[in-house]
């Protein structure tokens, strides 16, 4: 008996894999961009949407400039136009304006684009305009598998309006081949006394950066230098700013806002924490490359992924980019958890909390909806669904330029990444350090508040100015909390508070 | 033709005028009376409060309007140099006269956004080839774009660099116009070269030199495309000019009610400053 059942389940096991073999060949043959996996069955796969027919009917889909999330977007279209019959036309807009191409029309009572791309921080002033995505996608395998977190990003009081394509956080990534070099630890060990090693806390980030700043560390005839990071105003800098607070200001003893006090609404942005943390990055200016302090996203991933320097921190794509085969420092990086701290402000009793503290950052990151007035939103949804299926998001993800970074639970296996050609050890760290982020109970996630580009603005500018060496760190947040005081008089603190909860619950584990 | 027809013949110009510049105006100002933004889509009225928010509480616009200033009449003053003495050299008899006057032209003749990013790779500061050549002769490297005194001066390189062929073309076009008899009398005279320009082809040149200094002035007092690309207004607020910071508020925050009290208020000032410039020009250029 035991023998016919262990035939009878060789023999289905060798149909399955066989018929898997047989979807694979059959889409990975017409659509060369999902050859390693084929097809993946799913209720978004090729196949399935195959068998969908809007011949007739235009999707229209404003993203963002090639590559980052431009070209997959792009490519994903193209492959939905084939499989349905569809048009699809893409327009591609600058991040800084992605916002206000959308927020014009949604504000005149128009839709001139079916799905708008932005960032999950949108969410607030977008989700009136956006349609919830439809319980047929939300109860799908394919969205069973994302992580908690990357569904509260995409969601407002339970409700999801964006659909996920994309997973964001900011962590460290360090050149492994200095860090792990035996001689590097002993020079480093008899010139300053102390050991080289992954940095758990942002002085000894700032003091190896420091020391491997300014000469040719690694023999490439050119020099290197400590450290790359997005430090331009008006590009992205403020995420950078939040990720380098978060260890000194995000206090597990004192729950209730990183960004606010929830209850008096009064800002937090110029406390000690937050001071301390902008001490530490005009110091970084001195150790990043010539210009560094100009470095927008783009910069900072050229930077660190190019060779130029020993660490770097924001989103994954840096570290994927240094990963793809075609890369001078391809397994020669490392992944870590965002240096920590080893105090930590406590504006309960206005004194700092001696002891380690780390504070993992849910930047926001790539988001998509549907407008609400749009005609197509069945097949705007349906292209969604196709974009981040199965074999297309396995695809994706392993390429640094597309932007497209994981947020389901099966992305955090070391296999995916060591069949497209990483370390096993790589690998390793990599998901471990993405796991974590996600187990930790003392998290930050992105200000999603009415005006959150405005407070954003404001901190990014005082910081830029501080950075400058126009202000002094404390006079520079000094003046971003007085423009946060504006800003919430404008909006409205009962409106601001409303939303603000909402964050501050996921913060303190309450969603 | 009675006075009917003429409103009729009127009329179709009129309404253009209207459509395209009246309008938007009074649209602006209902605008900038307004609180438009994200969280208040739609055009209520709340008096004159953002005025009062500009001129009380809003240091930034008034610290961005003079670096304009500076930016502007220094870039204008070193076009209209440079652009008199390449017009000079090409109004002589020389060799290759119209090859010059074609090159000359080539960088207004480009554009601005996509060489601005061409200068933004030159004066990179680690990947730029000005610093690696600056650096084989043992200078640099010189922060083009992160020092907050520098970045001044490269947004000028590039801003003169782009419209100096402006001035060029304007001022060569005068010096083709001028009469011959003036220079004819002052070579009989014995005038010396330095002596011509100064009393002759100087104050001949002063009413075009004039319009041409205004229209740049203009030109260059909305400068936008080379700060946006160069430096995003960098570092800290070190080249944020007017426009780039009321596009920061108009269309990166979604202020729309108080960018447009900004560009109201813009306006108005450059109206009112361009008017005591060409005044004050016209004064010290053109003798009675």
């Amino acid at each position: 008996m035991k023998t016919i059942k262990t035939c009878v389940t060789a023999i289905i096991s060798a149909l399955m894999v066989f018929s898997n073999v047989a979807y694979a060949d059959k889409w990975s043959d017409q659509f060369p961009h999902i050859k390693a996996t084929g097809d993946i069955p799913g209720e978004c796969s090729y196949e399935s949407m195959s068998k969908k027919d809007y011949s007739g009917k235009t999707l229209k889909i404003n993203t963002h400039a090639v590559p980052v999330m431009g070209e997959p977007t792009a490519l994903h279209a193209e492959q939905f136009a084939k499989l349905t019959g569809a048009k699809v036309d893409v327009t591609h807009t600058p991040a800084g304006d992605l916002y206000a191409k959308a927020m014009v029309p949604f504000q005149a009572g128009q839709a001139p684009y079916d799905i708008v791309f932005g960032f999950s921080n949108f969410i607030n002033d977008w989700r009136r305009y956006l349609a919830p995505v439809p319980k047929k996608y939300t109860d799908m395998k394919q969205m069973k598998d994302v992580t908690p977190s990357h569904i509260g990003i995409a969601s407002w009081d339970g409700v999801m309006y964006q659909f996920p394509v994309d997973g964001d956080r900011h962590y460290l990534k360090y050149r492994k081949d200095v860090i792990d070099n035996p001689e590097y630890k002993k020079k480093y060990k008899a010139d300053t006394g102390k050991e080289l090693k992954v940095p758990t806390t942002w002085k000894e980030y700032g003091e190896m950066a420091a020391y491997f700043n300014d000469w040719d560390w690694d023999g490439d005839g050119e020099k290197e230098y400590g450290s790359a990071e997005v430090m331009k105003k008006d590009d992205l800098m403020y995420a950078a700013f939040y990720s380098r607070s978060a260890a000194y200001s995000k206090n597990p003893k004192t729950p209730g806002g990183f960004f606010f006090d929830l209850e008096t609404m009064t800002p937090l942005i110029n406390n000690p924490g937050f001071v301390e943390a902008l001490t530490d990055w005009v110091a970084a200016t001195k150790y990043v490359p010539p210009g560094g302090i100009n470095f927008g996203l783009g910069d900072e991933i050229g930077s660190f992924g190019g060779g130029q320097t020993l660490f770097s921190f924001s989103w994954d794509d840096a570290f994927v980019a240094a990963m793809q085969p075609d890369s001078p420092i391809n397994n020669k990086v490392g992944a870590a958890q965002l240096p920590g701290s080893t105090k930590v402000w406590n504006r309960k009793t206005n004194s700092w909390d001696e002891g380690f503290n780390q504070a993992p950052f849910f930047v926001w990151g790539w988001a998509v909806g549907v407008a609400k007035k749009s005609k197509e939103q069945e097949m705007a949804f349906d292209y969604l669904c196709f974009f981040a299926n199965e074999a297309n998001h396995q695809a994706d993800i392993g390429i640094g330029r597309f932007g497209v970074n994981p947020f389901r639970d099966a992305d955090f296996q070391a296999d995916v990444w060591t069949q497209i050609g990483w370390d096993k050890d790589i690998a390793q760290s990599y998901v471990d350090t993405l796991a974590e982020m996600e187990k930790s109970k003392n998290r930050v996630f992105p200000l999603r508040v009415p005006g959150t580009f405005e407070f954003n603005a404001a901190l990014a500018t005082a910081a830029a100015k501080a950075l400058a060496g126009q202000l002094s760190p404390q006079a520079a947040l000094d003046e971003a909390a007085k423009q946060w005081n504006d800003i919430l008089n404008r909006v409205g603190k009962d409106n601001v508070r409303k939303a603000y909860a909402v964050g501050v619950a996921m913060e303190d584990n309450k969603l | 033709m009675n006075f009917k027809h003429k409103f009729v013949f009127l009329f179709p110009g009129l309404f253009v005028l209207i459509g395209i510049l009246i309008f938007p105006i009074i649209f602006t100002i209902r605008l900038s009376l307004s609180g438009w933004n994200s969280y208040t889509p739609e055009m209520n009225f709340i008096g004159i409060t953002n005025y009062i928010r500009l001129f009380t509480d809003d240091p930034r616009f008034w610290e961005s309007f003079f670096r304009l200033s500076f930016l502007s009449v220094s870039t204008v003053i070193l076009q209209y140099i440079i652009g008199f003495a390449l017009a000079l050299m090409v109004w002589k008899e020389i060799k290759f006269k119209r090859f010059f006057r074609v090159i000359f032209l080539i960088p207004m003749m480009t554009t601005p956004v996509i060489m601005t990013v061409i200068w933004r790779t030159f004066f990179h500061e680690s990947l730029g080839p000005v610093n690696d050549l600056l650096g084989h002769i043992g200078i640099g490297p010189i922060l083009w774009l992160s020092d907050p005194v520098i970045a001044k001066f490269t947004v000028i390189i590039v801003e003169v660099w782009q419209w100096t062929p402006f001035m060029f073309l304007l001022l060569l076009a005068g010096l083709l116009s001028l009469p011959k008899e003036p220079f004819l009398a002052a070579a009989i005279d014995g005038a010396s070269p330095f002596r011509k320009f100064v009393y002759v082809t100087f104050p001949l040149m002063a009413p075009i030199s004039i319009g041409a200094i205004i229209i740049r002035l203009i030109e260059a007092s909305k400068i936008m495309d080379t700060v946006f690309v160069l430096t995003s207004g960098g570092p800290g607020t070190a080249t944020e000019t007017s426009s780039f910071y009321i596009y920061i508020k108009g269309l990166r925050e979604f202020q729309m009610g108080y960018a447009a009290t900004l560009s109201f208020t813009y306006l108005v000032i450059m109206i009112i400053s361009l008017t005591i410039i060409a005044k004050v020009l016209t004064k010290l250029m053109i003798k009675e």
